[in-house]
């Protein structure tokens, strides 16, 4: 929703600190995760994600979050989806080139950045392109695998 | 410009060190000339001499000429094809890749074969959107945005290799440049993202129409404290109005334009609007020369390309010297003086 969008940026600080410590859970919680095995979690955890980021910040289940280096704005929301914008075509009120009743999604991140500890250093990273063979799955799993499993099954979809 | 290690006029040369291609726009940036460079609008039509026509208008004037990619999201000749007849002659094309229209595995094929093709320089674009153009109802691509577009560009040509890690036998020698508009909002991060930019592997940006000089000035002093002076070479988007009211036109409907009121204003109150139009235009130029940073002006004059060499001349920019022409070195008389 466009209304809880604009507010989760507005709350860009709050949300990326309950993130941080949620994620800290998940990564504890990761034996466990294995023992039930990634496979059998994919659906019903790619579902509570998708009801829970979709509601706060219109997530598009990219499956490869970038919202902490984008100031709890999503980039898939642009219709260009840019990872890396604004592009030249924002309006002088600040809203889209190709949708003129939404707000640039980036003059929003950079927005939500400016309230994020380190968020105007994480938005300098450059996003790689999208790996659209993620697309609807969790970003939640991915993250906790990444970040316990030995290296070589990082980037495996 | 004359350089005397030319094989054929107007043909690639030898790769200069630390040079990343063997083409005209680089060295001259290099050199520390003020470049010029300017778009010729690709034609709805299959007739090569249609491009070459385009192409003659600016014969003494530009360093070189950008092919746009289907540009506003209207359908045109393809900047590639644009390109691959304009190095055909000699001509210096900067070759515009937009994300629009095509996938990763397009644009790396496309990327090959421009260079294969004699196209030494690349501009790397995210694209207008498809709602802009004349085919509103076809499908945006966007597999990638500019900035890992210029990623995947630079991994070709400094390692050699796809996006997928496969490796290419012989890379690419591409000068890469991307755009930036300084003036468009959040004006306070423009520079930020030129960073990224050039982080990316921009060498090279062409500004969107610059009409204001102060916004200007206020990005180029960002540009300067993020210390990337001397790490790329900035030419600065400008161009002619024909009428107070075409500035308003596109003030209003042209997405990411910024021009003040003081330029509508003094182009109303003129009595001839495109005369005046383009004094402005050389205005702006003279005064971008002495901007710090400024390595060149691009001039987009579309539908009055044929101003643009009246608009150089007047400027004084080029300072003497006649950037390369098909005919130059055998003709100099015909170094169209009009």
């Amino acid at each position: 929703m466009y209304r809880v969008r604009l507010w989760s940026v507005r709350h860009a600080r709050g949300l990326n600190r309950f993130y941080n410590g949620f994620e800290r859970v998940l990564v504890a919680l990761a034996p466990v995760f294995r023992a039930i095995g990634y496979q059998r979690l994919e659906r019903p955890v790619a579902a509570l994600e998708r009801g829970v980021k979709g509601l706060l910040f219109d997530c598009k289940m990219c499956g490869q979050c970038v919202l902490s280096s984008t100031g709890m704005s999503c980039p898939m929301n642009c219709p260009k989806n840019i990872r890396n914008g604004p592009c030249g075509g924002v309006r002088a009120n600040g809203h889209c080139e190709v949708r003129p009743e939404m707000r640039c999604v980036w003059v929003q991140a950079f927005a939500g950045a400016e309230r994020m500890a380190g968020g105007l250093e994480r938005i300098r990273v450059v996003q790689a392109p999208v790996d659209r063979r993620l697309e609807g799955r969790s970003s939640w799993l991915k993250v906790v695998r990444e970040k316990t499993d030995p290296p070589k099954a990082e980037g495996k979809p | 410009m004359i350089f005397e290690d030319e094989p054929v006029p107007g043909y690639p040369l030898p790769i200069l060190p630390g040079h990343v291609s063997p083409g005209r726009l680089e060295r001259v940036l290099r050199a520390g000339a003020f470049a010029v460079t300017t778009e010729l609008a690709p034609p709805d039509s299959a007739d090569p001499e249609d491009v070459y026509k385009r192409a003659r208008v600016f014969d003494g004037y530009v360093d070189a000429i950008n092919a746009t990619d289907g540009s506003g999201a209207n359908c045109h000749m393809s900047s590639l094809a644009v390109c691959a007849l304009l190095t055909r002659v000699g001509y210096a094309p900067v070759m515009q890749i937009s994300c629009r229209d095509k996938n990763r595995i397009a644009i790396q094929g496309d990327i090959l074969g421009g260079a294969a093709m004699g196209v030494c320089n690349m501009l790397c674009l995210s694209g207008d959107g498809v709602q802009a153009g004349d085919h509103p109802q076809a499908k945006p691509v966007f597999d990638l945005d500019a900035l890992s577009l210029l990623e995947i560009g630079r991994t070709l040509r400094d390692e050699k290799r796809f996006q997928s890690g496969r490796k290419v036998t012989f890379a690419p020698r591409v000068f890469f440049g991307a755009a930036e508009n300084p003036c468009g909002p959040p004006v306070e991060h423009r520079a930020l993202r030129l960073a990224k930019k050039v982080a990316a592997g921009a060498q090279f940006i062409q500004t969107q129409y610059v009409y204001d000089l102060d916004r200007l000035r206020a990005f180029m002093r960002a540009v300067e404290d993020l210390g990337l002076l001397g790490k790329v070479f900035i030419l600065v988007g400008v161009g002619p109005f024909k009428t107070a009211k075409g500035a308003e036109f596109m003030r209003n409907n042209v997405p990411g334009t910024h021009i003040p009121d003081a330029i509508i204003q003094r182009l109303a109150g003129a009595q001839d609007q495109a005369r005046e139009g383009r004094r402005i235009c050389v205005e702006l130029i003279q005064e971008l020369r002495t901007i710090n940073g400024v390595h060149g002006v691009h001039v987009m004059a579309y539908r009055q390309e044929e101003s643009v060499a009246e608009i150089i001349r007047d400027s004084g920019v080029l300072a003497g010297r006649v950037p390369w022409y098909p005919g130059r070195d055998q003709d100099p008389a015909d170094r169209k003086a009009s």
